[in-house]
């Protein structure tokens, strides 16, 4: 039974490996949801939020090509892009015919992930969001993760600090938080062999928070790991939080299997929702877990507003990497959408920051 | 002797202030432990079988069917018995065990069609025919002149097995002026289903809900399916789903004639939006607690997609509807993926559950 379990949350006590083991083999669905719900709540209150934000891919070259990864091209394969910098800002909304101004202001943040690019150089990137914030001063630009954070520091001979120092100094505002996969070493070489391991993902967050640049943190969850690799993932994250507080949303991915070169199935939108829950449980010094809903669905999502989940993300134009590895929801959803959606799971719809600042409640 | 007592039964009153009022979790689990109680051996049944439509000629023209298509359109049809007859060999081939033979109004199909419809089937096949909504039954019966009580022992006779709960749209009138004025009203459709319980015919009941009700009437239909369960005991299950905007002219703003041909383009009513998974896990979960008479409730991964459906399986539902070949069948010619029945096996495991393929009865077949 979870009543010890319970008792601890609620009094604010904080879950051992063993406490998280047994919430994610226990089937008491609606326990779980409830516990999760209420810390939710005794941090947020009634709002969910959501953001009006852009996505950007620069390139789909990747000199990594992981094997689960669908959006990665080789130079010259077919499909494959790269951006100008001229075709980002046109992306934006600037210079482009047939636009109004007004959608310039309707989003509030960019955020900017590709592939390992074999041959641009950092200042390529630096000029990227330099850009951006010349065109756009007002847009926040969320750009990078840690595996390309990585790349970066190689290719421009800095360290890491440095580096980030360097884009922020250009407009960096804050770091998504992909990339992260799962840290537990014998799952990640399996999935991922080629990508930064685990402890250097963490290091990078770890000089990005020094660096005062604020970040995310993914798992990438349901292909060849254990609930022991999850939780192993999540105690991790919790252990740096503790020591920078630089992270501000964490945000569980479920595996996509489709069109990608390993095998596994879809995880159960139960397993889905347990696993929003239990992250609510662990990641007590967390402000917000995401519901992502363009990787989750609509529908998982908005029932994740109860079981935990304080935030569905944004309304979104292009996300090309979801889509090339099977995401299950296609279009594009409005702001008034997703304020349906909070607003059907009982909770308040407040758009949002880039920082959880409210920018407008939806009554 | 202890006595045990009976859950109290949930009046109209307290299913509508759990509808509108309670907390989602505390339906799911109140809707969860009855299905517990109800199935306690943790199996989730689905049912192998292939829908057959024989014409997408209907004069009903319902605002909220895609389907539909005047007689004139280029792309109206009615199934020719060589293409019927490779569809159920294909069925019975994949292991199916039941057809669910459905169709528009076509104006020019007569009693004898389907006679020698059913009667061509059942000659050549064992297999199961689950077929004809009321909307179907009365119009035979009202072309044929006879009363529903006789076109039903006409077609029971013929070969007719079961009949499916389409049509049932809302059980309120109120509702069904907007959505589809031409088709039956309440009390027909509720008479089609008495008279074909009382021939010892089983049926299944459906809902489809957020297009343009209130919660009082989809209260009201349930209501009514109730007492009617009391009286007859034969509907084997019940399947709510959620109306899905778009291709319809209930679901857009604007609809031209398009390819369907002539027929009503007026628009009655807007739905912009499909119902949230919040609002179908409330209606499943109500349905669950306030049809206690009923054994089976389905989940409809059909509209609500695999995942929900998994869900759903935690709110109130305890079997997964059907495989539907018909849709693998065109996704195997590389038109569309759907799930397969593999995909269905995997689901219901993976939720914690254990499948097994049902015939229409609800008898367990095979468990995987
Ligand atoms: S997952 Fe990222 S690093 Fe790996 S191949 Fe894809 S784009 Fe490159
Ligand atoms: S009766 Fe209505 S729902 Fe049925 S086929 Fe005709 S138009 Fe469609």
């Amino acid at each position: 039974m979870l009543k010890r379990i319970e008792t601890k949350v609620l009094s604010g006590g904080r879950l051992t490996p063993g406490d998280a083991l047994k919430l994610f083999e226990s089937d008491d669905l609606f326990t779980l949801g409830r516990l999760a719900d209420t810390v939710a709540r005794r941090k947020n209150g009634k709002k969910a939020y959501f953001i009006r934000n852009r996505h950007i891919n620069p390139t789909n070259l990747c000199v990594n090509r992981c094997k689960f990864c669908a959006f990665s091209r080789s130079k010259g394969q077919d499909g494959a892009f790269e951006l100008t910098i001229r075709e980002i800002i046109e992306k934006l909304g600037g210079r482009q015919k047939g636009r109004s101004k007004t959608d310039l202001h309707d989003i509030s943040e960019v955020h900017i992930v590709g592939g390992l690019h074999p041959d641009w150089p950092f200042e390529y990137y630096q000029e990227m969001i330099a850009t951006i914030r010349k065109h756009f001063p007002k847009l926040h630009i969320k750009a990078f993760t840690a595996v390309e954070i990585d790349y970066l520091s190689k290719i421009s001979g800095l360290d890491l600090y440095s580096t980030l120092m360097a884009l922020k100094a250009d407009g960096l505002g804050s770091m998504p938080g992909g990339g992260a996969e799962i840290f537990a070493p014998d799952i990640r070489n399996r999935l991922c062999p080629e990508k930064i391991s685990g402890d250097r993902w963490l290091e990078v967050m770890e000089i990005a928070h020094k660096a005062g640049i604020r970040t995310n943190a993914t798992m990438l969850y349901g292909h060849v790991e254990g609930y022991r690799d999850r939780i192993d993932h999540l105690m991790k994250l919790r252990k740096l939080q503790d020591k920078t507080g630089g992270f501000q949303a964490f945000i569980p991915l479920a595996y996509h299997p489709r069109n990608t070169e390993m095998l596994g199935g879809y995880t159960s939108g139960l397993d889905d929702l347990k696993t929003i829950a239990i992250s609510r449980l662990v990641l007590d010094n967390f402000d917000h877990i995401k519901a992502y809903w363009i990787m989750l669905g609509e529908k998982i999502s908005q029932l994740a507003l109860r079981f935990g989940a304080d935030d569905i993300d944004g309304t979104i134009i292009e996300e090309k990497i979801t889509h090339s590895a099977g995401g299950l929801t296609g279009g594009q959803m409005t702001a008034e959408d997703l304020a349906n959606l909070i607003r059907k799971a009982g909770r308040l719809p407040v758009e949002r920051d880039s920082f959880y600042k409210s920018l407008k409640v939806y009554a | 002797m202890m006595k045990t007592k009976k859950p109290e039964r949930l009046d109209t009153r307290k299913a509508l202030s759990l509808l509108k009022k309670a907390d989602i979790l505390d339906l799911g689990q109140s809707a969860d432990e009855m299905r517990r109680s109800l199935h306690p051996e943790g199996i989730v049944t689905f049912i192998v079988d292939r829908n057959i439509n024989y014409t997408n000629v209907c004069v009903n023209q319902c605002t909220f069917c895609a389907f539909w298509r005047s007689k004139d359109a280029p792309d109206a049809y009615i199934l020719d018995t060589k293409t019927l007859f490779s569809k159920i060999e294909e069925t019975l081939t994949l292991g199916g065990t039941q057809i669910l033979l459905q169709g528009g109004l076509h104006p020019d199909l007569d009693l004898d069609y389907y006679i020698k419809l059913l009667q061509s089937i059942k000659q050549r096949f064992d297999i199961n025919i689950h077929g004809f909504s009321p909307p179907e039954i009365c119009y035979i019966a009202d072309s044929a002149d006879i009363t529903i009580r006789e076109a039903l022992g006409i077609l029971h006779g013929a070969g007719l097995d079961s009949i499916p709960g389409g049509g049932a749209e809302i059980l309120a009138d109120r509702v069904r002026e907007i959505l589809s004025p031409k088709k039956i009203k309440s009390s027909r459709w509720l008479e089609v289903m008495e008279a074909a319980h009382r021939l010892g015919m089983k049926t299944t009941a459906t809902m489809m809900f957020g297009s343009v009700e209130a919660p009082e009437d989809i209260v009201t239909h349930l209501a009514a399916i109730r007492d009617l369960q009391d009286r007859t005991g034969g509907f084997t299950a019940f399947i709510p789903w959620s109306f899905q905007p778009g291709n319809t002219e209930i679901g857009t703003k604007t609809k031209g004639q398009g390819t369907r041909g002539k027929g009503q383009n007026k628009k009655r009513a807007t739905v912009s939006s499909a119902a949230t998974a919040v609002e179908y896990l409330r209606v499943l979960a109500l349905s669950r607690l306030y049809l206690d008479n009923i054994p089976n409730i389905q989940a409809s991964w059909v509209t609500q997609g695999l995942k929900l459906a998994q869900v759903a399986l935690r709110f109130g539902a305890n079997d997964f509807g059907s495989t539907m070949i018909e849709e693998n069948v065109v996704a195997s010619t590389g038109v569309s993926y759907r799930v397969t029945k593999e995909d269905i096996i995997n689901g219901i495991k993976s939720a914690g559950f254990k499948p097994a393929q049902r015939d229409t009865a609800y008898n367990i077949l095979r468990t995987f």
